[in-house]
């Protein structure tokens, strides 16, 4: 550890994922680390992404896919940057409007928890609108490059729906999604927390599913930084990842309402700590009425060695770009993707922390299609009946 | 060509339209409603867009863009990939261009240019009206001071501002600390 202590500005967008980055400031973890670190709110995920690629910030809470995109220059300007630590995984929901809940029952042939049943379900909503000549079904999501864009993407190309061609994908930032819902601009979305819980609160929207129903592991945010940076500050990023470590087992360790009221703060997520803590015990009211459901593994921040940054986990973010044409299909492209997530760096900071193997099958898990494997993207792709590419 | 200036703040967005004007880009519009920001877009089809930096439905441009190349046409984002300083420096000011390709590199430039020298005139004018304010409440706040001092002690105006001074003096704080300090004790001694 180096004598003087080291400034470090980091950009974040106000969520509850990215709590392990709050307690590492809040409870002194990155000061005994010797690291003085500012955390800077910022409003928009192009933002965060242009302050850390023109080194306004010396590292950043991104969306997974973003650091894989600025990487492989797709969609923006191409600057190289690594993903030593995965702040979290999975954490998202998909919540669709009272009308498109009761009309998607109504088609709904299986069960409501499947999600395979419920996308047919859509495919036939999307039909039957079709046949009615009724404007397209909207849904709101984060970003082109985000999870929440994939895993939409994903479940209604499965039950039939060309997420291109039969509805329409719109990006909303998450504090305007609750709002276009109820205004009906939207007629579902998906987002991590706490927004689909702050519209079933309004009984403006219904849950249908949580992101780890889709996926039993999806990288969701990563801790960003230059690559640059990360080869010139080795001990300053071996620091920070250790005080992310001690936060994150911290969140799983600690009493949750501990944990929700530092993350309630209105420097940090900035909303009610109940719900809140609803989201960290993964047990979410889904509908209007109260009902909840309950999934332990909801949103992973240390948990089964969830932030440890897996390249298989990049790999897939790009199979995804290159399904939907934001990427071509190219082996050079998928190493770079692969090379973003630095497990290596992860492995040196924390080379105590024992990593547990994915519980089933591959490292996505994905409720439907074949298991993912990186070494051919283009024989996985050609699986999906619905593609842009190749 | 057509300008389209996404801002919520109509000062600001008004210095960048009067200096696109005088630089000759009369086709300017601003749009201050974000709930219809797509729909306005696409309906006036702009060659360049200008974007407050702060402004959330910056994430909804990007989308338009991803959505454009596909469909559209081509679209550069801000200058050029290679040129970072003009990044930088429009960052720093507080705006985003987004540039529909096709469109000669120098006349780009020269929109971006005027945008970060009006964006950062702007900036300079909010922080003097930030601190002839915080001037006007400082002044007010040792004028209650002063007449708390002088009830208190039955000093003259000018014996209390004095010793407020030599008190801030001796102490090596400012007036105003000690202003606000005399405040804080009185409401304690109420």
């Amino acid at each position: 550890m180096t004598a003087e202590r080291e400034t470090l500005r980091i950009g974040f967008i106000p969520l509850a994922d990215a709590a392990s980055l709050f307690v590492a400031v809040d409870k002194g973890f990155a000061a005994e680390e010797g690291l003085d670190v500012e955390l800077v709110q910022e409003v928009s995920w192009s933002n965060v992404r242009d302050k850390l690629n023109i080194g306004m910030f010396d590292a950043a809470h991104l969306l997974a896919p973003i650091t894989v995109a600025s990487s492989l220059g797709v969609g923006h300007v191409k600057t190289p940057i690594v993903a030593p630590y995965n702040l979290a995984m999975n954490g998202n929901a998909i919540t669709v409007s009272p009308s498109l809940h009761a009309a998607m029952a109504a088609q709904l042939d299986g069960d409501a928890l499947d999600p395979l049943a419920t996308a047919r379900a859509l495919a036939r909503v999307v039909a039957d609108r079709k046949a009615a000549r009724a404007e397209p079904l909207t849904f709101g999501m984060t970003f082109p490059f985000s999870g929440h864009n994939y895993q939409l993407r994903y479940w209604m190309a499965a039950g039939g729906v060309d997420p291109d061609e039969d509805v329409r994908l719109v990006v909303l930032p998450p504090p305007y999604m609750v709002g276009s819902l109820a205004q009906g601009h939207v007629d579902g979305f998906c987002v991590g927390a706490p927004w689909n819980s702050v519209a079933v609160d309004l009984g403006v929207g219904h849950i249908l599913h949580f992101s780890v129903e889709l996926f039993s592991r999806c990288a969701e945010k990563s801790l960003a930084m230059r690559e640059r940076f990360a080869l010139e500050h080795p001990q300053v990023v071996a620091a920070l990842l250790r005080a992310l470590h001690r936060a994150a087992r911290f969140v799983s360790e600690a009493d949750p309402h501990e944990v929700a009221a530092l993350l309630a703060r209105p420097d940090r997520v900035g909303v009610d700590a109940q719900v809140i803590v609803r989201t960290l015990q993964g047990r979410l009211k889904v509908t209007p009425d109260g009902a909840t459901r309950e999934n332990a593994r909801y949103l992973l921040l240390g948990q089964e060695g969830a932030e440890r940054p897996d390249p298989t986990q990049a790999a897939w973010l790009y199979a995804q770009m290159a399904r939907w044409g934001q990427a071509p299909v190219s082996p050079a492209l998928l190493d770079a993707a692969k090379a973003v997530f630095r497990a290596d760096l992860f492995d040196a900071a924390l080379p105590s922390v024992a990593v547990p193997t994915p519980p089933s099958g591959d490292a996505i898990g994905a409720f439907s299609g074949p298991a993912f494997e990186d070494r051919d993207i283009a024989a996985y792709l050609s699986a999906f009946p619905i593609r842009r590419a190749p | 060509m057509k300008i389209v200036i996404v801002d919520e703040s109509p000062v600001r967005a008004a210095i960048l339209e009067d200096g696109l004007r005088e630089a000759g880009f009369t086709n300017v519009e601003r749009i201050a409603e974000m709930r219809s920001l797509l729909a306005r877009i696409y309906a006036i089809d702009p060659d360049v867009i200008l974007i407050d930096l702060e402004n959330p439905s910056r994430d909804i441009l990007e989308q338009m863009f991803q959505v454009s190349r596909a469909v559209r046409r081509p679209v550069a984002m801000f200058v050029d990939q290679s040129d970072s300083a003009s990044i930088q420096a429009s960052v720093d000011a507080g705006v985003s261009a987004y540039i529909v390709d096709g469109l000669k590199k120098e006349r780009i430039k020269s929109i971006l240019d005027l945008c970060i020298s009006r964006f950062n005139a702007f900036s300079h004018l909010q922080d003097e009206l930030a601190r002839a304010k915080s001037e006007i409440e400082e002044r007010k706040t040792i004028d209650r001071a002063k007449g708390l001092l002088m009830k208190a002690k039955n000093l003259s105006e000018e014996d209390a501002y004095r010793l407020m001074r030599s008190t801030a003096m001796r102490e090596k704080k400012k007036i105003f600390e000690i202003a606000q300090a005399i405040i804080t004790a009185s409401e304690l001694f109420k």
